[in-house]
């Protein structure tokens, strides 16, 4: 893991139950803000390499990345204080709120709220993307198939398996062209 | 219609391995078996449940532990969340492995590399996909904008830019 600090296993419990406990509109900004920004355990590039192995396995994408950071650390002690983290606030949260839920059914004041945070949450997850791909700066290539895979997830609405399927292929492709010339 | 414990922990057991790319890829998958093929709910529920899930914070796949309490109680909850996360789960912990045995192959760091663009390609996409389903009255894209360049420019905490757009949402709704 280069020079970056190696969490202990409870640390990784406490940055995920953070990350999970602040994760509205989906966690992985979020992950991104604490784990890279405020705690610096990962690097930017660290970061965005695991995700993207996340984000091609099956499951939630943090929840993937848990378990494979935690491994990395601490084998299952890691992955278990990672996962165990990141579910544990969310799920009671969750659950709180089905409860209420059935009992009071649904008050306009809180969902003209809940409208307002849902457009900032959207806001977030572009925000993320911008600010590590400026940090990054990704060969030319790179950036093409950026854009093309975000045109084709939310222009096109293409099923999220088939990008994965015939993009991931390109890109990994392009990435080992790069370093064999290099 | 009440499934049975092992139907329920084995439908959201196949449901994990389907979610590429997490809940919201999954939410159509979820729709079509849970309502239309075993109808254990009904459309209006689903709807409502999933969109409760959506406004809690932390990862969208808990939609599948609400739903497993509207099927089945807090039993119900506990399988569907079991199920819906342990495949995935050995699934990365099996690949997490390979990782470390492959450490030293040429190959192996520029092939992460190059899964960079899926992960900031997707990560910009789910924003835009998320802007236009919260794109539910006039100043909303405008929130979303503003949160975007918020959190792009600026090193302070998300936490701003939520609090913001709900503050904006409640004045929208109490002018209008």
């Amino acid at each position: 893991m280069n020079e970056q600090r190696v969490p202990s296993t409870g640390e990784l419990f406490l940055g995920f139950l953070q990350i999970g406990g602040l994760a509205f509109g989906g966690a992985v900004a979020w992950a991104r803000q604490v784990l890279v920004e405020s705690r610096g355990w990962l690097t930017e590039r660290e970061y965005a390499e695991l995700l993207g192995l996340a984000q091609v396995l099956p499951g939630p994408n943090i929840g993937n990345f848990a378990v494979m950071y935690g491994r990395r650390c601490h084998g299952l002690a890691g992955s278990l204080a990672a996962v165990g983290g990141f579910f544990l606030l969310p799920l009671c949260i969750v659950l709180a709120l089905v409860l209420v839920w059935q009992e009071y059914g649904q008050n306009p004041w809180i969902d003209a709220f809940m409208k307002g945070v849902a457009a900032a949450a959207a806001g977030m997850a572009l925000g993320a993307a911008l600010k590590s791909g400026f940090k990054l700066k990704p060969p030319p290539e790179q950036i093409v198939a950026i854009l093309v895979i975000a045109a084709l997830a939310a222009w096109w609405r293409v099923p999220l398996g088939w990008i994965i399927l015939v993009m991931g292929p390109i890109c990994v492709g392009m990435a080992l062209y790069r370093a064999r010339r290099a | 219609m009440s499934p049975s414990p092992l139907d329920l922990l084995l439908t959201f057991c196949m449901l994990s391995l389907l979610a590429v790319g997490g809940a919201n890829a999954l939410a159509p998958e979820m729709h079509r078996i849970l309502v239309d093929s075993r109808g254990w709910l009904d459309d209006a529920t689903f709807s409502q449940l999933y969109a409760l899930a959506q406004a809690a914070p932390g990862p969208n796949i808990l939609s599948a532990s609400v739903m497993g309490m509207a099927i089945g109680g807090w039993g119900g909850m506990a399988l569907a969340t079991i199920g819906i996360l342990t495949p995935a789960a050995c699934l990365a912990w099996t690949v997490a492995g390979w990782l470390e045995a492959l450490k030293g192959a040429w190959w192996i760091k520029p092939a992460q590399a190059g899964l960079v663009p899926l992960a900031l390609g997707l990560m910009g996409a789910s924003g835009f996909i998320l802007g236009d389903a919260a794109a539910a009255f006039f100043l909303a894209p405008f929130i979303t904008a503003g949160s975007a360049l918020f959190i792009w420019r600026s090193n302070r905490s998300p936490l701003y830019a939520l609090l913001a757009g709900g503050m904006l949402g409640l004045g929208v709704f109490a002018i209008g």
